[in-house]
């Protein structure tokens, strides 16, 4: 199979749905042909589609998320993007007391079919104000659909299939795998919502990692093979909803959990995943669940101390060794 | 006045002003005996902007909304009979009793809901302008919003982006002088609203809030300005609440010779009087009729709202998706 990187993953994805489906447009700061988005996921679109479909905004936050938000409610499809994670902050009364919650206070009478992509994450010295990891936050409303993927593949499928669906959805791309690589069929897939991929079969302890670390998980599940511990690496993908089958089978199987993401740990998604394996799978447990993630510190700046607050794959090691005996 | 309108529209007119504000005093006084829960923030007084602007609407142009929403709904043609159940809460509400005063919505009419968050209709407004511009030309969007949005970001940032875009977008602002009990003139010091429009360079209008005649002929010029690809405009229309923000709130903030001033301006009993009996000669049993006609519609809304159940309680769960998650 071919092999292509996780933005141009994203850029096929968005390409495909806008020509099979005229409704779908773009709105976002610097996406258009100038600049072809922060991080050009939006990359000769503008060519393609012209300026009505490729909407260049003003840096107008909350009211261009709102403009999609009211498109999206007359007939529109958008796509938004929001150029950094962190500048969410400022749409979340359109995010979260209007596009969330839309469906419900009109008593099913509104759909907002909307999604909001953002790169997010750390790793660039881009410190405190471009660095963050807040999917959590978003998890917590309902109404929003919330995705993380971490592959090409996986987010070329979660791409169009969020761009169908007609809940809102919050869709986190790292900033640091626009640039991996990964196997992408050329036909046509989908990725549904709540089915986690494992991404390493193992036997003696599962790892449940989002985005970024489910590479430095892989990579330490490869690690620890040499050294005799099987380790299993299963990946969420979407958060909500959330796949309980295949994560609580899997702890079922290893009876070890180790939940690791970059966001802080303290109130992270990670606590939430502990709660259901809990609920779950409890009595398999031959280990205290672990967590690990962020250190309780917006992000730093200088390189030393930004990699020093989030987990890395040698941290990753540490946890995988202290629970399997 | 304008000599354009036949009897029958400018008796179109008083009736859709009355219906608002029948519908509102009766839905004070059941706030007032607990019949309704919560709060609601009552349209009387204003009713001349909506019906002013909304007349110039059809179906299937889009309004959005603001907390004080009631008279946007009726100007736009919702159903009384939905919108006092949805005040009682009850399941025969337009939003399942899930909404209440504040959420009132209704897409068959365009009505894209009211809102609990002041100025953010606004963008909301600007987004259904946007498919009106790529899906449906010929269409336009109406955001209302009051004196006090006018200070949010997002009025400012939606102005920008319709005229940027030149969207068929209007932006009512509905100044009646207080943002709860803050006097606009406190904390704006140019008090016209409409001035700000040559800054996002469009075009701004101030109509006379309490006349019904002069907010529909400038709706109107603003409106086809829209529909024909001409952009936004800033209609200010300067009005006056009847009664206080909210629920138990008796409007001592505003002087008693102020209050009085705009009271003899009501916008129903000089359009009655003035224009209806005074210039046009219509026969004042008609317009009774059309009084009594409304009056006994809101009470079959009351007695709707009363007979109807309240919501199972399994509901709760039921539209927060649009299928249920796994």
């Amino acid at each position: 199979m071919r092999e292509i990187k996780y933005v141009e993953a994203l850029n096929e994805a968005l390409k495909e749905e806008m020509e099979r489906d005229p409704d779908v447009i773009l709105l976002g700061e610097d996406i258009g042909k100038e600049w072809q988005g922060a991080f050009k996921v939006t990359k000769g679109l503008e060519e393609i589609f012209g300026p009505e479909r490729v909407r260049n905004t003003p840096i107008s936050e909350n009211s261009f998320v709102g403009c999609g938000v009211g498109a999206a409610m007359t007939g529109l499809k958008p796509v938004v993007e929001i150029m950094f994670g962190d500048l969410i902050l400022l749409a979340m009364d359109q995010i979260i007391n209007q596009a969330a919650k839309m469906r419900y206070m009109s008593g099913g009478q509104a759909s907002v079919p909307i999604v909001i992509r953002t790169p997010f994450g750390s790793g660039g010295s881009y410190a405190s104000h471009h660095s963050q990891s807040l999917e959590a936050l978003f998890t917590h409303i309902p109404g929003l659909i919330v995705v993380q993927p971490s592959t090409p593949y996986d987010a070329k499928g979660l791409l169009k299939t969020a761009i169908r669906s007609i809940d809102p959805v919050m869709f986190f791309e790292h900033k640091f795998i626009y640039k991996k690589s990964g196997p992408v069929p050329e036909d046509e897939y989908l990725i549904p919502f709540g089915e986690a991929d494992i991404k390493i079969e193992g036997s003696d302890l599962t790892i449940i990692a989002t985005s970024m670390m489910v590479w430095h998980s892989i990579k330490v599940a490869k690690e620890l093979k040499n050294e005799g511990i099987s380790v299993e690496v299963v990946d969420p993908r979407t958060l909500v909803p959330l796949d309980k089958k295949t994560i609580s089978d899997s702890v079922k199987k290893t009876g070890r959990a180790l939940i690791v993401h970059e966001a802080v740990s303290r109130g992270g998604f990670s606590g939430e995943i502990t709660k259901m394996i809990i609920d779950e799978a409890f009595d398999y447990l031959d280990a205290p669940i672990k967590t690990l993630g962020g250190l309780p510190t917006p992000i730093p700046f200088t390189p030393n101390l930004e990699k020093f607050v989030v987990p890395d794959p040698k941290r990753i090691k540490k946890a995988v060794i202290e629970l399997v005996p | 006045m304008d000599e354009d309108l036949t009897d029958p529209q400018l008796l179109q007119m008083f009736e859709i002003m009355y219906k608002i504000r029948q519908f509102e005093l009766t839905a004070y006084d059941l706030l007032g005996q607990n019949m309704i829960p919560g709060t609601l923030h009552t349209y009387a007084g204003e009713e001349a902007v909506a019906t002013g602007v909304c007349l110039n609407l059809t179906d299937e142009d889009y309004v959005s909304s603001t907390h004080r929403g009631h008279g946007h709904c009726i100007a736009k043609g919702a159903d009384i009979n939905k919108m006092m159940a949805e005040l009682f809460g009850k399941k025969t509400g337009y939003c399942k009793g899930k909404g209440g005063s504040m959420h009132i919505t209704d897409f068959k009419v365009g009505m894209l809901g009211a809102n609990g968050i002041v100025g953010a209709g606004i963008p909301i407004a600007v987004g259904a302008g946007l498919t009106c511009k790529l899906k449906y030309p010929g269409r336009v969007s109406v955001a209302f919003f009051g004196d006090g949005a006018s200070n949010q970001g997002t009025f400012h940032e939606s102005i920008n982006l319709a005229a940027a875009w030149n969207l068929p977008v209007i932006f009512v602002c509905e100044n009646n002088l207080y943002a709860m009990g803050t006097d606009i003139r406190k904390v704006t010091a140019n008090p016209n609203i409409a001035d700000r429009a040559i800054g996002y360079g469009i075009k701004g209008i101030i109509a006379d809030g309490m006349d019904v005649l002069d907010v529909y002929k400038k709706a109107k010029e603003a409106i086809e300005h829209a529909r024909n690809g001409g952009g936004p405009t800033l209609l200010e229309c300067k009005t006056y609440r009847i009664k206080g923000h909210s629920r138990y709130d008796p409007a001592l903030y505003r002087p008693k010779e102020e209050v009085e001033e705009w009271m003899k301006r009501d916008c129903i009993t000089n359009f009655k009087e003035k224009i209806l009996i005074g210039e046009k000669h219509i026969d004042q049993n008609v317009i009774h009729e059309i009084e009594q006609k409304i009056i006994r519609q809101i009470e079959q809304a009351v007695n709707f709202a009363k007979e109807s159940p309240f919501p199972e309680n399994s509901s709760a769960l039921e539209d927060v998706y649009a299928e249920d998650l796994k």
